[in-house]
């Protein structure tokens, strides 16, 4: 009879999930509905031109709330509950990576003893980025593996998070590996409990939630989300689009060696055709530099040109880049020694020359002893005239299948963003892959206990999602469904709220001191298309969220504008200009030092620019200049906005994790 | 996987691999080409004809030989790939950058 009950318990299960699920959809048309009947009226009947510098921009920034909301809508359309996950085969091989820079050893330890002691057969590795004895020393200790980057990276890009990864990838050969921050310490169950989604074969990615142990109930950093962590990644689970988000994941290995080898491919004929169609362009302006001067080294110069041109032609002709290059660098190769050679005719005539004039003296040879030596080196490809030409020898090392320019030939994770997941996760969609978020915390790690390491922690994830937008926008990736692109986009026009926060925390002031409204309407016509769509909206986030508190983030996203806002100037200006990102890696140990209130002050400068703007609005309003109900309806939404920006003031009072409180 | 390293003379080295080269082997594939490179046969010719499955990883591993051979001035070049191993070189576009030779003769002509 146990069988039956259970049945009769999935089923239910079942009901009550498509019951919720059509209950959502509902208000998701609503909520659209409602949002579309309020900004189309906005649009054509509300606005007042007189005042346009404030109207257009407030409907724009309204524009683009409702774009997010139907976004979220388009999220939660398909939310799945996933059942649990079938039981784990036996006999996988699994590599657990550590990845650490300069994190406590001991932290490090703690971590790396839970990871070792996982029931399901593995191997735990520590990735010190730092290179630390004493961490080695720990590996050894508790007898886990122990991986630092090799020579090869010496002098090239070291891609972080993400080359930290690539290299371990090529030092381990197992078909899974889970990923953990230095700080997460993962239950001892997590492989049994998640291995078994990969029995679908399509499987890359299992992702599980981020949760922390040093976070108080009242979460004064907004350090928990759970809208993201359950609802949106539910969401995007229902499209096939559950994100990567760096740690606590689980990943197919040939799913990522797939990723890291087609990139190769593709990331090679891009650079080889880019370096052969500006080629002529370095050649001609070599062959007119003072160092070309020599006639031997224009001849060179002619040869070099002559190949590319050959290497263009096949190229063309889809003949295989490595044959190409190869045949390339071949005839650079003998156009630098023509050079080499003329040289050495000329030095050997130097020589008779010199010996001539020491006639038969007994002259002290041993001076000219070093001359061997010095043959040799000149015909290494370096030291020709050619290699003298600094244009031509970069152009050279760029038709090659070797990149020179990287520590590794593939690199699966991606490098292009300093938040490595997401970049991966949408090109492993893009290659057909699936993922799935399974939503049951397995892993606790620690959270920032100050301001500063938050907002840091925050700003590094809005510009790595911004990079990503820039560098490969997904609403035109190839191989993405419409629904991917949209999930993916979803999460970065989000990021651009805190334009949208300006321009609301701008109008009520603007009508309070000036009497500027930038609607031209009745009260009630306002109201009539507005609460509608206020009131069915709350009740969608409510809905989604079960119920749980996701004010703190609904605060959160309005009340950190400043970092939205430093995050895409300085990803675009990174991305279009090669700017620095001026980003920090986040630390997880309190930062006690430093006025904290000044990481906040735009903040309060905008708080205090709306108390003005109140008083002000009140004033008039005493004394008959102001308009009664613009003036109520601002004030209310002044308050509004003094509530979503007091999150800061606990904070920037908060003094670190004292414990659970109430416990 | 196993594999037997032979001098072809004129720094061409034959690498023969059979079986299966994929994430178990690519570690052990990349050492054996490191170590003939180190040797001064720069030119490697990998026969693949015994090849019974290769995966990303080995393809991977093809490629860090590629990168070895070529910083060393020589080249790595693929002999008598099976129709398994074509399909996912074709698969992959690694057909794109890499050629299929017959046999060793004309992967590395001799003279």
């Amino acid at each position: 009879m146990a069988i039956i009950d259970s049945v009769r318990a999935v089923r239910s299960g079942v009901l009550e999930r498509s019951g919720r699920l059509l209950m959502l959809r509902i208000l998701v048309v609503l909520t659209i509905a409602a949002g579309l009947n309020y900004i189309l009226w906005r649009w054509t009947f509300s606005l007042n031109f007189d005042a346009w510098w404030i109207a257009i921009p407030l409907v724009a920034a309204e524009t683009y709330s409702l774009i997010d909301v139907s976004l979220f809508g388009l999220t939660m359309w398909r939310a799945r509950t996933r059942p649990q996950s079938p039981e784990a085969p036996a006999g996988l091989t699994v590599d657990v990576f550590i990845t650490t820079y300069n994190e406590d050893i001991e932290l490090v330890r703690g971590t790396a003893i839970a990871a070792r002691d996982i029931t399901y057969p593995h191997l735990t590795w520590i990735l010190d980025d730092g290179a630390r004895d004493e961490m080695r020393a720990v590996a050894d200790e508790i007898g886990v593996g122990y991986i630092t980057r090799g020579e090869s990276w010496r002098n090239r890009p070291r891609h972080a998070k993400a080359g930290n990864l690539n290299n371990a990838l090529m030092a381990t050969g197992g078909e899974f590996m889970l990923i953990l921050d230095a700080d997460q310490v993962p239950s001892k169950h997590i492989l049994d409990r998640t291995l078994g989604h990969f029995n679908d074969e399509q499987v890359a990615l299992v992702q599980t939630p981020q949760e922390f142990w040093n976070v108080p109930a009242h979460d004064p950093l907004g350090s928990h989300a759970p809208l993201f962590y359950g609802p949106l990644q539910q969401g995007k689970d229902g499209w096939n689009a559950a994100f990567f988000c760096g740690s606590n994941a689980l990943l197919r290995r040939e799913a990522l060696m797939m990723l890291g080898v087609t990139r190769y491919v593709t990331e090679l004929e891009h650079s080889v055709s880019v370096a052969l169609r500006g080629a002529d362009r370095v050649i001609r302006k070599a062959r007119r530099s003072a160092d070309a001067a020599h006639p031997a080294t224009q001849q060179a110069l002619a040869g070099v040109a002559s190949a590319v041109a050959e290497a263009r032609t096949a190229i063309a002709g889809r003949a295989p880049i490595g044959t190409v290059t190869y045949n390339l660098q071949r005839r650079v190769d003998i156009a630098s020694r023509s050079v080499v050679s003329y040289d050495l005719d000329e030095l050997a005539r130097d020589l008779d020359a010199i010996r001539e004039l020491q006639g038969d003296d007994d002259g002290d040879w041993g001076a000219f002893s070093d001359i061997d030596a010095a043959v040799q080196s000149l015909a290494s490809r370096d030291l020709t005239p050619l290699g003298a030409l600094e244009s031509i020898q970069a152009l050279i090392r760029s038709i090659d299948v070797d990149r020179d320019d990287e520590a590794q030939p593939l690199m699966p994770l991606a490098t292009i963003s300093v938040t490595e997941d997401m970049a991966t996760s949408m090109r492993l969609h893009g290659l057909g892959w699936k993922s799935i978020y399974h939503h049951e915390t397995l892993v606790w790690g620690l959270a920032p206990e100050d301001l500063g390491t938050s907002l840091t922690q925050r700003l590094r994830w809005a510009q790595g999602t911004m990079q990503v937008l820039i560098r490969e926008n997904p609403l035109v990736q190839k191989g993405l469904s419409i629904a991917q692109r949209l999930m993916y986009f979803s999460t970065m026009w989000t990021y651009l709220t805190g334009y949208a926060a300006i321009i609301y925390f701008a109008a009520p002031v603007i009508f309070l001191v000036f009497g500027v409204l930038p609607v031209t309407t009745m009260a009630e016509d306002f109201f009539y298309h507005f609460i509608p769509f206020l009131v069915i909206n709350q009740m969608l986030f409510l809905f989604s969220s079960r119920g749980m508190s996701t004010w703190r983030g609904q605060q959160y996203s309005l009340a950190l504008f400043p970092i939205w806002i430093a995050a895409t100037t300085t990803a675009a200006a990174n991305v279009f200009f090669g700017r620095p990102l001026g980003f920090v890696v986040t630390s997880k140990t309190k930062n006690e030092t430093g006025s904290q209130w000044r990481l906040v002050r735009y903040q309060l400068i905008v708080g205090v620019v709306l108390i003005i703007a109140s008083i002000i609005g009140i004033t008039r309003l005493i004394t008959g200049d102001g308009e009664p109900v613009g003036t109520i309806v601002n004030l209310a939404w002044v308050v509004y906005d003094i509530v979503i920006l007091s999150v800061i003031i606990p904070a920037v009072r908060y003094r670190g994790f004292a414990g659970k409180e109430g416990n | 996987m196993e594999y037997t390293l032979s001098d072809h003379g004129d720094g061409v080295a034959v690498l023969s691999v059979a079986g299966r080269l994929n994430m178990v082997t690519a570690m052990r594939f990349r050492e054996v080409v490191a170590a003939a490179v180190a040797d001064g046969s720069t030119r490697v010719a990998v026969d693949l004809s015994s090849v019974t499955f290769l995966d990303s990883s080995g393809l991977g591993a093809l490629i860090s030989g590629l990168k070895t051979a070529r910083q060393s001035g020589g080249d790595l070049r693929l002999v008598a790939p099976t129709e398994q191993v074509q399909l996912v070189l074709k698969l992959t576009n690694m057909d794109r950058v890499l050629a299929e030779y017959a046999d060793i003769d004309a992967a590395f002509p001799r003279g």
